[in-house]
């Protein structure tokens, strides 16, 4: 049976919009191998995994075990085993998100499959996948061929837009009580973010501050536009560097590679390896005192000027848009 | 305690990457490599545990050509004590079989931590580790930003990044492979006396041909090319205010991103 398993992500009892994105290629790409889109998701609590029908799945296969409430890889890489064991699907499908970049190896491994991570698009060519990624942080494009009967993958998120194939359409909904196996990394604590912002990974706009920002408390400015337009604040790397920033919020090529509709460079000037971890945005805004800054080269829309000047300004002139 | 650390030499962040005139890779003339960033975190952590569990000896291995002795070096000049060289032969490998292989070269030394990067910054796969982990047959805390060493020194609890975020705390007892996340430390440098003592500690040199058995790829990358370049856009003119009518305009009504 020539069908495509996708592993789905849910949040606060949510299927995750990146699920929906994944389900809507799989589904595409299922009806080029004669197959179909199964989703499965693990934990219990979420209220809307019927709904993957809507993009295309027939079923979703929910799993339970009260080792499987959180993350963990000895158990989730168990019972994807099992289950791809199981449904044998000719493709397994997984989100580029820290559960996926965690489990998908492992299981490729088990499996004694090939695995593409975080790839951009995915296609079928001759009756197999074939997945095009970035590397070198998007200095160059590849395209990753398979010679293992089981194919995996990992989709960058934002990379496949989710669309509503079937209006009203259910998934056939299965679920499953699985043996989590043995748990050799015990979680002890799970400190939740305080913000309930986007991860920069998944983030649909970024607002993004660099080394002139001049210091920590001057991206309140950046937070204060990204709470209008819901967007999450990242940072260049000589911005974390000057101490204005934290690690997790940087951008680049030694950071996190983001793939938002929009992306808004403040005060960055668009050295080689920030340019890698943001170049595939589908929207680039610069804001830059330098008219010469290479991040204009990359813009789409640029404005030379004082950053402390326009960011303001920005932030109510979105103000009056989005609430007027 | 015995203490690997995995190690992949890499083309510099500031390297300008060119494609072979047919594709199938990229050239490697002219390119200054360097360590992963995310692996000399991984060193450092490597030698900041064996400073706390002594006796214990920290071995850094590399699978690749003769270049990547370098890499060797520069960790044993940090502290590393000695080195493993794989060469890599000329073989075709994935993650998979680069995984197989290292697991192999590891399996019998009984290590008790393996540390290794997030992530190598070339081909940004992050699969390695957790491969090497998997056929090891030992658990694997990725994106590790603390560590810390149990008092039995059989065990640590580590946290972990898990994006917006989040952290989650983990205890481990050994053997185990950690890989490192930025955060976790910051790497020192090479000091001159180390840099000489380097020259002088053990390097093995392992065949991956040996240690490859049947494993054969599971995945070929091909058609290599660079990303579409991005056509310059607009640059606004005007006022102060009139540039953020005007951008915000342009979101709106023309990318319609917001």
């Amino acid at each position: 049976m020539a069908n495509i398993l996708v592993i789905g992500e849910h949040a606060e009892g949510k299927v995750k919009k990146v699920t929906f994105e994944l389900v809507t290629k799989a589904s595409e790409l299922a009806a080029k191998l004669g197959g179909q889109a199964e989703v499965v998701f693990i934990g219990s609590g979420i209220s809307n995994t019927a709904e993957v029908g809507q993009y295309g799945a027939k079923k979703a296969y929910v799993l339970n075990n009260a080792n499987l409430e959180k993350y963990n890889t000895d158990a989730y890489t168990k019972v994807l085993f099992d289950l791809v064991n199981e449904l044998k699907p000719q493709v397994v499908l997984g989100t580029a998100s820290p559960v996926g970049k965690d489990v998908l190896p492992r299981l490729a491994a088990r499996l004694d499959s090939g695995l593409a991570s975080d790839c951009t698009n995915l296609d079928i060519q001759d009756g197999k996948l074939v997945a095009t990624r970035p590397v070198y942080s998007g200095k160059a494009i590849i395209d990753v061929k398979f010679e293992s009967a089981l194919q995996v993958a990992s989709a960058r998120p934002n990379s496949f837009v989710p669309s509503v194939v079937a209006a009203g359409a259910a998934a056939e909904v299965v679920n499953k009580d699985m043996d989590a196996g043995t748990l050799r990394a015990v979680l002890k604590e799970l400190v939740k973010a305080q913000s309930q912002k986007a991860d920069l990974t998944e983030a649909g706009i970024i607002v993004s501050g660099g080394r002139a920002m001049k210091a920590a408390e001057n991206f309140k400015i950046l937070a204060e536009l990204a709470d209008v337009i819901g967007a999450t604040v990242g940072a260049s790397r000589a911005a974390v560097d000057s101490g204005y920033a934290t690690h997790d919020m940087q951008v680049g090529q030694t950071g996190k590679v983001v793939n938002p509709n929009l992306y808004i460079a403040c005060g960055i000037s668009g050295a080689i390896q920030h340019l890698a971890g943001m170049r595939t945005s589908k929207v680039i805004v610069a804001i830059n005192k330098d008219p010469e800054a290479p991040i204009f080269t990359k813009a789409d829309y640029g404005i030379v000027g004082d950053l402390f000047q326009i960011v303001p300004l920005l932030t109510q002139e979105f103000k009056k848009a989005l609430q007027g | 305690m015995k203490i690997a650390v995995l190690l992949k030499q890499v083309p510099d962040t500031e390297t300008k990457i060119r494609v072979k005139g047919d594709a199938s890779g990229i050239e490697s003339d002219g390119i200054k490599y360097i360590i992963s960033p995310y692996d000399e975190f991984a060193i450092e952590e490597a030698i900041k545990t064996k400073e706390k569990s002594a006796p214990s000896e920290v071995i850094a291995v590399s699978l690749g050509p003769v270049r990547v002795v370098d890499a060797i070096r520069t960790a044993l000049a940090m502290g590393a004590d000695k080195g493993i060289h794989i060469d890599d032969c000329g073989l075709a490998m994935d993650s998979f079989v680069t995984a197989k292989v290292l697991a192999n070269a590891l399996k019998n030394e009984n290590f008790d931590l393996i540390f290794t990067g997030k992530q190598a910054i070339d081909d940004d796969a992050s699969q390695v580790s957790q491969m090497v982990a998997e056929f090891l047959n030992v658990p694997q805390l990725m994106l590790a930003e603390k560590f810390e060493l149990g008092a039995d020194k059989k065990s640590a609890t580590i946290e972990r990044s898990v994006g917006g975020g989040t952290k989650e705390v983990y205890t481990v007892e050994f053997p185990a492979v950690i890989g490192a996340e930025k955060g976790l430390n910051t790497p020192r440098y090479a000091s001159l006396p180390g840099i000489m003592k380097a020259k002088t500690k053990p390097v093995t040199t392992l065949k991956a041909s040996d240690l490859v058995g049947e494993t054969k790829p599971k995945t070929t990358n091909v058609n290599f090319r660079l990303p579409p370049e991005r056509a310059a856009g607009k640059v606004l003119q005007g006022e102060p205010e009139q540039l953020a009518q005007q951008l915000v305009k342009l979101l709106r009504e023309e990318a319609k991103v917001i």
